[in-house]
């Protein structure tokens, strides 16, 4: 036989039993000529542009998904951060522009559109003012439209006034989706170092330096890996690492044929690969069960961090053997609710937000989809924002913070989103205040590690 | 995409007749067979085919559609996959 059998069943295998999926085909599309002063003239431009655009994403994404029998998750458009393509509108608030994003992404199919974003890693222009003071009307308003801020860069230090505002919008932001559990606060990141061609969400937009409409995938997998870790009878870490980065290569070159093939037929740019472990609250489809496979009781106990670092690196290095078009995030996610292996160590007292916090020194995000006290001060939000970035900022990494300060909830507590989301226990935070430091303001300078030129 | 041949993998409980029900089925979708062979994965019969249908027309969304009706049928699971599913993890 020309392909091996075994070799097909081993396929068919991690698509049947271990949750190998496409997690997302992500339609990256510029909106810089869709620039005007009048709003509405602006959202009509845009409305056109994504609809034309991503006319035939979800039929073309459904038609790859059928040939080869893999299964794409999500499909979703990121776009031009939105304060910059509306910086010249003179309208106080930009929320009827997110209505427009989500009216888009309804007509087209799409599963999520992101972009209402800011970069405002060295400072504000009216725009991004506008447009990060809306974030919790639009957030509210609508069902897919998601939103980052970028507020921290290597080369650009800490905004700290960006972050002490993101941490009174993010509670805005919960106390207006309150019904829902703050279910607002899943579709904010904030940024350090962002990515410009991520096609994951809720961090996606589509960078300045992209082209006019290009095709960035997603590939998860989390479940192949923990199988294949779990497969191998006493190993040693090296023998584990060898095999999560021949694992992750496959993973990867599936990814990279669907993506050719999508962008090919759609006729525009095939942009990254990104191959991130991204987990699901299906059982084994975990990054905590693959740090357990490595031999600790619970995710989030001493060893935990150096685990991590073994899995990233083995990811991105069978990544990178397998596709030439390696970009975003690739790495490992450690989303709280959207992992059942997390939650349990949440639950069991094994992790808690500090150990979460070194561990994304290591890994390719931040801390993401956590629950926190509903009263917690905006302050210590931004605080907890803040050490992140710094992690961020000195490792040359990205690192982001998706936090979710639920409404009315306590430690012990668990809110309940659903679907990929998930639910996510309550954590506690740090009692002592940050508030006199983050009411300093300022920028925290970029650190020596910039200073590469 | 660069050829026009496709995996099928039938996969259930081993019982008379797979064979010639998911082959007639092919027969009527003019699928020529290049290969074929037969194992066990976690102790369920598996057939596995290297098939192939050069017409431009062929329509392949209805082909899997009537694969997969055939295997509800049959009881077992019946998937039609391009060969570059396979190929291209595999192979470098």
């Amino acid at each position: 036989m020309l392909i091996h059998p075994e070799e097909i069943l081993e396929t068919i295998q991690m698509l049947k039993m271990e949750h190998l999926d496409i997690r997302t085909v992500t339609m990256g599309i510029s909106l810089r000529d869709c620039s005007h002063p009048d709003v509405d003239v602006f959202n009509e431009n845009i409305y056109n542009k994504i609809t034309t655009s991503a006319r035939d994403l979800v039929k073309t994404t459904e038609d790859v998904q059928n040939l080869y029998g893999i299964p794409v998750i999500n499909k979703r458009i990121s776009v031009t951060p939105i304060a910059i393509v509306a910086e010249s509108c003179k309208t106080p608030d930009l929320v009827s522009v997110a209505r427009t994003m989500d009216k888009a992404a309804e007509a087209v199919g799409v599963d999520f559109i992101g972009g209402f974003s800011a970069l405002v890693h060295k400072g504000f222009t009216p725009g991004d003012l506008r447009l990060i003071n809306s974030i919790p009307e639009a957030l509210a308003s609508t069902n897919k439209v998601c939103s980052s801020v970028n507020v921290a860069t290597t080369k650009a230090g800490i905004n700290m006034d960006a972050v002490a505002l993101m941490g009174k919008i993010i509670k805005e932001t919960a106390e207006l989706t309150r019904e829902a559990g703050g279910i607002g606060c899943a579709k904010l990141v904030v940024f350090a170092n962002a990515p410009e061609d991520n096609p994951f969400m809720a961090g996606a937009f589509h960078g300045i330096g992209e082209p006019d409409c290009v095709i960035n995938v997603g590939v998860s997998g989390p479940g192949v890996v923990n199988a294949a870790v779990r497969e191998l009878e006493d190993p040693d870490l090296g023998e584990i690492a060898e095999t999560i980065k021949k694992t992750a290569f496959k993973i990867t070159r599936m990814g990279e044929m669907v993506g050719r093939e999508v962008s090919r037929r759609i006729g525009a740019d095939f942009g990254v690969l990104d191959l991130s472990l991204a987990p699901t609250p299906a059982i084994g489809d975990s990054v905590a069960a693959i740090l357990e496979a490595m031999g600790l009781e619970r995710c989030g106990t001493h060893g935990t961090t150096a685990a991590l670092a073994l899995l990233n690196d083995a990811v991105k290095k069978g990544g990178s053997m397998a596709s030439s078009s390696v970009g975003g995030l690739s790495g490992a996610f450690i989303p709280v609710s959207e992992d059942a292996g997390m939650i349990r160590a949440v639950e069991d007292g094994a992790l808690s937000l500090e150990k979460l916090e070194a561990m994304t020194s290591v890994c390719s995000v931040g801390l993401d989809m956590i629950a926190v006290p509903g009263d917690t001060p905006a302050s210590t939000i931004s605080a907890i924002i803040a050490d992140e970035m710094a992690i961020g900022v000195v490792n040359r990494k990205t690192t982001a913070v998706r936090i979710i300060p639920a409404p009315g909830k306590d430690v012990g507590d668990r809110i309940e989103f659903g679907g990929l989301l998930g639910s996510a226990p309550v954590m506690r935070v740090n009692p002592f205040s940050s508030e006199t430091f983050i009411a300093r303001g300022g920028r925290i300078p970029a650190s020596i590690q910039a200073l590469t030129n | 995409m660069t050829s026009s041949r496709f995996v099928i993998t039938v996969i259930g409980g081993d019982k008379v007749g797979i064979v010639a029900g998911i082959t007639s089925v092919m027969a009527r979708f003019s699928v020529n067979i290049v290969d074929i062979s037969q194992t066990t994965m976690q102790d369920l019969f598996t057939m596995i085919m290297l098939a192939e249908n050069k017409d431009s027309d062929f329509d392949l969304s209805a082909f899997q559609k009537a694969m997969s009706d055939e295997g509800d049928r049959l009881g077992v699971e019946v998937k039609v996959q391009h060969e570059d599913a396979f190929r291209f993890m595999h192979r470098i």
